[in-house]
């Protein structure tokens, strides 16, 4: 049995809040920079070399790549011979609340989806635990900015819907998406499970780095015809037309029922962030 | 070609602003976003003056992260602007003629700016740290308890966007993708 103490849990989650923000994941700047390279339409290559200077910016001076610092969502490994000592919860909480305020972030979280006070410190986290085998804590933080969220959608499509029913909606939430989410986006997609699962599979399609593909052939040839009908649209980067809608689609997938085909899509927008560490 | 438009924006100068056109904004602008919204037009509702002078104005839509020591203001670029499709016929009918946000609006917004005469500004979503080095000065206006929702007064300088819809109603939104796939046809 490994020991961890809760204060490093809060301590290492403070420190991914910020990096996370102000760094955008290598695999996310070079297709930004693929994109800047071959995208034909000028309007759209220009935002896109705005886009660039964008995170280099916020880079070299250690601000926020975006305003939209996002909800955190924090995604938690751990392994079945790990002990923490001291709440769990409230250190990721703590660790949250200490990131935004500490690290100069927007605190964009209301304690009740419907009185619409803000909790004035970004919390609380939106946590996924993961009981795997070992005894190491893996440790994601993934801001999620509400502009792509809001464009998301779920729909239990029928097992009769099939494979065609899965990419007609998949480019319905696109079509409908537009320039809302700002675009260049990364789209998740969840296969499967339950009405939650499916949501849950496309939200963690997203963690996922861009430059690997899905482990199955069938889904990674899925995933790549997405991405390429996904961006011959035209919609472009912001909206303005042009090639780059999409840097990537990411599908992830699991069993499910008989009766059932649940298919969620998750849109992040060219802000993908994610840090992981390990403890 | 980029134009340069001056805030506060005259009716004057909506003529010159197509669809498609890049421009550089100078002058002062003021932000709002959701909850300032909605408080702005319950004051409009009820016949009262807004807390800034509406006539002419630019909003932007915006809610900024904290300054850190030095900057005027911290990461600043737009929010979606459909959420505020609710308002901003009341606010265009009240003299406002310039908004900036990103992504699509509403038939009933699109149909004040032609009649009242307003246009739409698009400006690069999630580039909030590079658009945040043209704002340089900004003060908090009202509504402090908002927090990064307050209505602020901002200076900006060649603040960079695009009209995405003009007072005639031309859409970039529709018009740039319809180029792009005559281009490549
Ligand atoms: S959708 Fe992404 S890039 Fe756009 S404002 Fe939100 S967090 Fe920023």
């Amino acid at each position: 049995m490994r020991e961890i103490d809760s204060k490093v849990i809060t301590k290492a989650v403070r420190d991914l809040c910020i990096e996370a923000n102000s760094f955008l994941p290598e695999d996310i700047k070079a297709r930004i920079q693929k994109a800047c390279d071959t995208e034909p339409w000028p309007l759209a290559k220009s935002i896109l070399g705005i886009i660039k200077d964008n995170y280099e910016i916020a880079e070299e001076n250690r601000v926020p790549i975006c305003q939209d610092t996002g909800m955190a969502c924090v995604f938690l490994e751990i392994g079945q011979d790990v002990h923490i000592t001291g709440d769990l919860e409230t250190a990721i909480h703590e660790g949250v609340k200490l990131g935004y305020t500490e690290g100069f972030l927007r605190k964009s979280v209301v304690r009740d989806p419907l009185d619409r006070v803000n909790t004035g410190d970004n919390t609380p986290a939106m946590i996924y635990y993961n009981i795997v085998p070992g005894d190491k804590l893996t440790l994601t933080v993934a801001p999620k900015g509400f502009g792509s969220e809001n464009m998301s959608q779920i729909k239990m499509l029928k097992p009769s819907d099939g494979l065609q029913g899965v990419k007609d909606f998949v480019l319905k939430v696109v079509e409908d998406a537009g320039p809302n989410p700002c675009p260049p986006v990364v789209v998740g997609v969840g296969i499967g499970g339950t009405f939650d699962k499916a949501a849950f599979l496309a939200k963690k399609a997203l963690m996922r780095s861009t430059d690997v593909r899905n482990a199955k052939p069938f889904y990674a040839d899925l995933e790549n015809e997405l991405l390429e009908k996904i961006n011959a649209k035209g919609i472009g980067p912001q909206g303005v037309g042009g090639h780059t809608y999409a840097l990537a689609v990411n599908i992830e997938e699991m069993p499910t029922h008989i009766a059932g085909l649940p298919c969620a899509v998750n849109i992040n927008c060219h802000v993908t962030r994610h840090k992981t560490v390990e403890l | 070609m980029i134009k340069k438009v001056t805030a506060p924006l005259t009716k004057e100068q909506l003529k010159d602003l197509h669809s498609g056109d890049d421009v550089l904004i100078t002058g002062v602008i003021y932000t709002a976003r959701d909850a300032a919204h909605k408080r702005l037009c319950e004051l409009l509702a009820e016949g009262k003056e807004l807390p800034f002078d509406v006539k002419d104005s630019i909003i932007y839509y915006v809610g900024p992260t904290p300054a850190k020591e030095g900057q005027a203001i911290g990461s600043a670029g737009p929010t979606t602007s459909y959420r505020m499709d609710a308002y901003s016929p009341a606010m265009i009918a009240a003299g406002q003629t310039g908004m900036i946000g990103k992504g699509k609006r509403g038939p009933e917004v699109i149909e004040a700016m032609k009649q009242h005469g307003a246009v739409y500004f698009g400006a690069i979503g999630g580039a909030g740290a590079y658009l945040s080095r043209c704002i340089k000065k900004a003060e908090v206006v009202c509504y402090e308890d908002l927090g990064s929702e307050a209505v602020r007064r901002l200076e900006v300088v060649d603040f960079p966007a695009f009209v995405i819809i003009d007072s005639e109603g031309n859409n970039l939104y529709e018009t740039g993708r319809k180029a792009y796939l005559d281009s490549v046809k």
